[in-house]
C-alpha cells in the first residue's frame, strides 16, 4: 500500500492497480445532530489532499464512459488530470468549456445516475458507490476558483464577440435562462433576463435549500452575468406585465428564450388537502428559502408551527422539505413513500443525509386521506400499505395497495412533495404557443417553439427535471439562437 | 424601485397610495391585483387589488387596510420613497359584458377593488347599483367615486352611524326580490360578507361572483398557498381567479385558511394600536418575543 504522500508525489506514475487501491474519499460533513439545527451547508467539501487522492483514482481509461454520462459532456478525465497535479485553475477552465455552473452542478447533480454510473473504476470495483467521485471533485475545483476570485485573483474575462446590435429576451432566471443568457451574450448580442421573482436563480433560490446549495453561489453566478453586460429585469411576469409577443413586436427583441420552469405543484387530490397545515413543498420551501422565514428574528413571512410533519413523496423535493421541517423545529418528520428506498428518485446522498438526521421513512405507504381537527386544521393522515408488484413501463416495480391496511397517524403538518407540472400561464396568455396536454411547451430538436423567433427549454419543456438538463437545453437553444441571429 | 407618488389616509386603518408602475398601469384590467413587498430580503409578499390606474401618468392606486406587520410597514412609507417589489397585474381580468342589471356589493376595504369593476361594467352599458357597507361611518371609503359611477348608490352601516342601518345583504335581498331581478351580482369584501351575499342570492338563482383575497406568496401559480375549493375542485386564486362563482366556493375552508397564521397577525395589529400609532419597530420586537 502506498502512503498518501507517495501517491501524490508523482501521480502520473501510478498504475491501474495502485489507483484502484486508493480508498474512496468520504465527503466531510457537519455532524448530523448539529446540522439538523442550523441552515449551514451540510457537505463541507474535500480538502486539497482528499481532492488530489480522489482524482488519482481515475484510471484515465481510453473509453471515458463518464463523458457520455454527463448531460453536457464535460471532459471529465481532462479536468481530473489537472486536479491530481494541483492545477485547479486549469481544471476549472476545462469544466467551464461546457458547464456554466460547476459549483452548483457539483452540489446538486444526480451523479450516481449520470457520469458516475458508467465509470470504469466503479464497474471494476463492482459498485457505483466506488466510482470516482466526480461530482465532489467538480465542486472542489469550482470552489477553489470561487475562493481565488474572492481573494482577488484575476480570472481571464469572458471574451465577448463584438456587439451585433441584436437583442435577446430571456424569460425566467433558472439554470436554463442563465445558460442561454451567457452563451448568447458571448456571441455579442444584448441580453435582458425577465424574472417574476424579486431574486435571480429560479428553483436554485426558492426551492433548493441553503443547507444544500448556499445562495451566495447563485448570487456570484448572477454577478458574473451582470459583469458580462447581461441586464436583469426583476418583478416582471411575462404574459402579464409584458405579453410574450410584445417583446418581439413592441420592445424590439430579435429573439426570445422561454425558461419559466415547471412551477405548478402537484397535489394528490385526496380528501382533506384544503385543510390548514397542508402545504405544497414549493410553498413550504419558498417561505423558508426565498422569504427566509427560517430566520424568525428578521423575516416578516410567517411559518407554520409544525411539530409532527408528514412529507409525501420520494424525490429531491421531498428530501428538502423534510430536512427543512426538521431545521425549522419539528419534533418528528416522517417521509411517506409509495415504493421502497431503491426506487426513490432523490439523489442518494440526500437520502443518506436525511436518514442520518433522523428523518423517519415509511416506505410502501401512501396516504388516502388527510383528516382535520374539526376546526379546519390538519390532525393526521390515513395511510394505506403497499407491496411491490410487477415492473411498470419505467422498469420500477409497481406498488400495489394492500386492501384493508389503512391506518390513522397523527400529524399537524402535511407537505405534499410529488413534483411539479408546467405552469400554464404563458400558454394561456400567448395564443399560438403550442403545448402538450401537461402544458409543456412543444419544441423541435433546436428548442424552437411553434412561434417564430421564440425558443424554450428547461423544466417548462421537460417537466420537472434537473439543473443540468435545463442547462443542456439552454445550450442547445443558444446555439440555435446565435445561428439564427448570425444568418 | 416603484416610487410612491401620492398617499392619503382614507380612514383610521385605510390608506390609498399611488405607485409608479408604468407597465402595470398600461396592462391592468378591472379585477386584477399586484403583489408588493416592502423589503426584498426580509419582507412578506402581500397581494393588493389595483383600485385604479392612470396609464398616462404611469401610476396605479392601491388601497389597503393595516392588518399585519407588513401592511403597517407599507403605510409607513412616505411619498417619494420606493417599494422594492411590485409584481403584476396578476389574476384574470373580470369578464366585462353587457349583462343588463348589475349589483356591485363592496364591504369595507372591498369597495376599493370594486371600483374598477363597477366602472368597467358601467362603461359596458349595464345598469349598475352599488351597495357600500361598513361597520361604521368612519370606515366608509370611496363613496364619492362610487357615486359618480352608480345609477343607484346604497350606503349601509352596521351601527347606523351613516346611511341605512343594515347589513349589505338586506338591500341585496330586496333587489333580488324586485322584478326584474339582477342579472349579475359582484361581491367583494370580508369573506363572511361574500359568503352571506352568496346565501342571499342563491335562492333567487342570481349569478354571483366573489373576488377572493387568500394568502399568497408568488402570485404566479407556483406555490398553491392561495388554493380554494370551488365546486369540489382545487383552484389557485392567483391564476384561476381571483373571481369565482360565489355559490360554488367552499367558504368555510377558505376562511379557515385565511386564519392559518392569525395569531401572529393579531398580535402585530394589537401591538400597534396599543401604542396608539404605527411604531413598527416595537411591533416587530414584540413579534419576536412571541416567537412568530
Ligand atoms: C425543492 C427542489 C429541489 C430540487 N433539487 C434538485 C437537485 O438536487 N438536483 C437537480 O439537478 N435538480 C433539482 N431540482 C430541479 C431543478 O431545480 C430544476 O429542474 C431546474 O431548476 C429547472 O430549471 P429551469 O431553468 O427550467 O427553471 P426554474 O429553475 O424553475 O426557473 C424558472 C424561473 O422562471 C421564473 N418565471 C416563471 N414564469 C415566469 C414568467 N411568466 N415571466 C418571468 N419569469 C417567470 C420563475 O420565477 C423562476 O425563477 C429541484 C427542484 C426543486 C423544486
Ligand atoms: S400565490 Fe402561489 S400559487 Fe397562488
Amino acid at each position: 500500500m502506498l502512503s498518501n504522500a507517495e501517491i501524490l508525489r508523482d501521480p502520473s506514475s501510478l498504475g491501474p492497480r495502485e489507483r484502484m487501491a486508493i480508498a474512496v474519499q468520504d465527503m466531510p460533513c457537519q455532524e448530523p445532530a448539529i446540522r439538523a439545527t442550523n441552515m449551514e451547508e451540510v457537505a463541507l467539501g474535500y480538502s486539497e489532499e482528499q481532492a488530489r487522492l480522489e482524482a488519482a483514482r481515475c484510471l484515465q481509461c481510453k473509453t471515458a464512459p463518464c463523458i457520455a454520462g454527463c448531460p453536457v459532456g464535460i471532459d471529465i478525465p481532462g479536468f481530473l488530470a489537472e486536479t491530481v497535479v494541483g492545477r485547479y485553475a486549469e481544471a476549472a477552465a476545462i469544466i467551464r468549456l461546457t458547464n456554466l455552473l460547476p459549483a452548483i452542478c457539483g452540489r446538486v447533480c444526480p451523479q450516481e445516475v449520470q457520469c458516475q454510473a458508467p465509470c470504469t473504476l466503479g464497474k471494476a470495483l463492482k459498485s457505483v458507490d466506488k466510482a470516482v467521485q466526480i461530482g465532489r471533485l467538480e465542486r472542489f475545483v469550482a470552489d477553489r476558483e470561487r475562493e481565488a476570485i474572492a481573494g482577488g485573483a484575476v480570472v481571464a474575462a469572458v471574451s465577448l464577440a463584438p456587439a451585433t446590435g441584436k437583442r435577446v429576451a430571456v424569460v425566467g432566471s433558472g439554470p436554463a435562462g442563465l445558460t442561454v443568457a451567457a452563451d448568447v451574450r458571448r456571441a455579442g448580442h444584448e441580453v435582458v433576463i425577465f424574472e417574476a421573482f424579486q431574486k435571480v436563480g429560479g428553483v436554485m433560490v426558492y426551492g433548493i435549500p441553503e443547507f444544500r446549495l448556499p445562495k451566495a453561489i447563485v448570487r456570484e453566478e448572477a454577478a458574473k452575468l451582470e459583469a458580462m453586460g447581461v441586464r436583469f429585469e426583476l418583478n416582471t411576469l411575462v404574459g402579464r406585465t409584458r405579453p410574450l409577443q410584445a417583446l418581439l413586436d413592441e420592445e424590439g427583441f430579435d429573439a426570445v428564450f422561454v425558461g419559466v420552469g415547471a412551477g405548478l405543484p402537484k397535489f394528490m387530490n385526496i380528501p382533506g388537502e384544503i385543510l390548514v397545515g397542508v402545504f405544497s413543498a414549493n410553498e413550504y420551501l419558498t417561505r423558508a428559502n426565498l422569504m427566509k422565514a427560517w430566520d424568525r428574528q428578521k423575516a416578516a413571512t410567517p411559518l407554520y408551527p409544525s411539530q409532527r410533519v408528514a412529507v409525501l413523496g420520494g424525490g429531491n423535493v421531498a428530501m428538502d422539505a423534510a430536512r427543512m421541517a426538521l431545521r425549522l423545529g419539528a419534533a418528528e418528520v416522517h417521509v411517506l413513500y409509495r415504493r421502497t428506498r431503491a426506487e426513490m428518485p432523490a439523489r442518494a446522498e440526500e437520502v443518506g443525509h436525511a436518514m442520518e438526521e433522523g428523518i423517519q421513512f415509511q416506505f410502501l405507504t401512501n396516504p388516502v386521506e388527510i383528516y382535520g381537527n374539526g376546526e379546519g386544521r390538519v390532525a393526521g393522515v390515513v395511510a394505506q400499505a403497499y407491496q411491490l408488484g410487477e415492473p411498470d413501463e419505467s422498469g420500477r416495480r409497481r406498488p400495489v395497495a394492500i386492501p384493508g391496511s389503512e391506518r390513522k397517524q397523527d400529524f399537524d403538518t402535511v407537505i405534499v412533495a410529488l413534483g411539479n407540472e408546467s405552469n400554464p400561464l404563458l400558454a394561456k396568455t400567448t395564443p399560438g404557443l403550442k403545448v402538450d396536454k401537461w402544458s409543456h411547451i412543444l419544441v423541435d430538436g433546436e428548442q424552437r417553439t411553434s412561434m417564430d423567433r421564440i425558443w424554450a427549454g428547461g423544466d417548462i419543456v421537460l417537466g420537472a427535471a434537473t439543473v443540468i438538463l435545463a442547462m443542456g437545453e439552454g445550450r442547445r437553444a443558444a446555439v440555435s439562437i446565435n445561428r439564427f441571429l448570425a444568418g | 424601485m416603484f416610487t410612491i407618488t401620492g398617499k392619503r389616509q382614507l380612514s383610521a386603518e385605510v390608506y390609498r397610495i399611488e405607485v409608479e408602475a408604468p407597465l402595470i398601469a398600461r396592462q391592468r384590467q378591472a379585477g386584477q391585483f399586484v403583489i408588493v413587498q416592502t423589503d426584498i430580503e426580509w419582507g412578506e409578499r402581500i397581494p393588493l387589488t389595483i383600485a385604479d390606474a392612470d396609464p398616462a401618468a404611469g401610476t396605479i392606486s392601491l388601497i389597503f387596510q393595516t392588518v399585519g406587520a407588513s401592511t403597517h410597514r407599507l403605510a409607513d412609507l412616505a411619498v417619494g420613497s420606493g417599494i422594492p417589489a411590485v409584481l403584476g397585474p396578476l389574476g384574470n381580468p373580470t369578464h366585462i359584458d353587457k349583462f343588463g342589471k348589475v349589483v356591485c356589493v363592496g364591504g369595507g376595504i372591498g369597495v376599493a377593488p370594486m371600483h374598477p369593476i363597477a366602472q368597467a361594467l358601467k362603461r359596458a352599458g349595464n345598469h349598475v347599483t352599488i351597495i357600500i357597507g361598513a361597520r361604521n361611518r368612519e370606515l366608509i371609503i370611496m363613496e364619492e367615486e362610487m357615486g359618480t359611477i352608480a345609477d343607484d348608490l346604497i350606503v349601509v352601516t352596521d351601527d347606523g352611524s351613516y346611511g341605512r342601518k343594515a347589513l349589505v345583504t338586506e338591500p341585496l335581498k330586496e333587489l333580488c326580490q324586485m322584478d326584474p331581478k339582477p342579472d349579475l351580482v359582484v361581491a367583494i369584501g370580508p369573506p363572511i360578507m361574500m359568503k352571506f351575499c352568496a346565501e342571499t342570492t342563491r335562492p333567487f338563482g342570481v349569478h354571483t361572483l366573489a373576488s377572493l383575497n387568500t394568502i399568497m406568496i408568488d402570485g404566479t401559480g407556483m406555490c398553491g398557498g392561495c388554493r380554494v375549493e370551488v365546486a369540489g375542485a382545487t383552484k389557485f386564486v392567483c391564476v384561476d381567479g381571483p373571481e369565482f362563482d360565489a355559490h360554488l366556493v367552499d367558504w368555510n375552508s377558505m376562511m379557515s385558511r385565511l386564519r392559518a397564521y392569525k395569531s401572529a397577525e393579531d398580535s402585530a395589529h394589537a401591538a400597534v394600536h396599543a401604542e396608539g400609532g404605527c411604531r413598527l419597530d416595537q411591533v416587530v420586537a414584540d413579534l419576536k418575543k412571541g416567537g412568530l
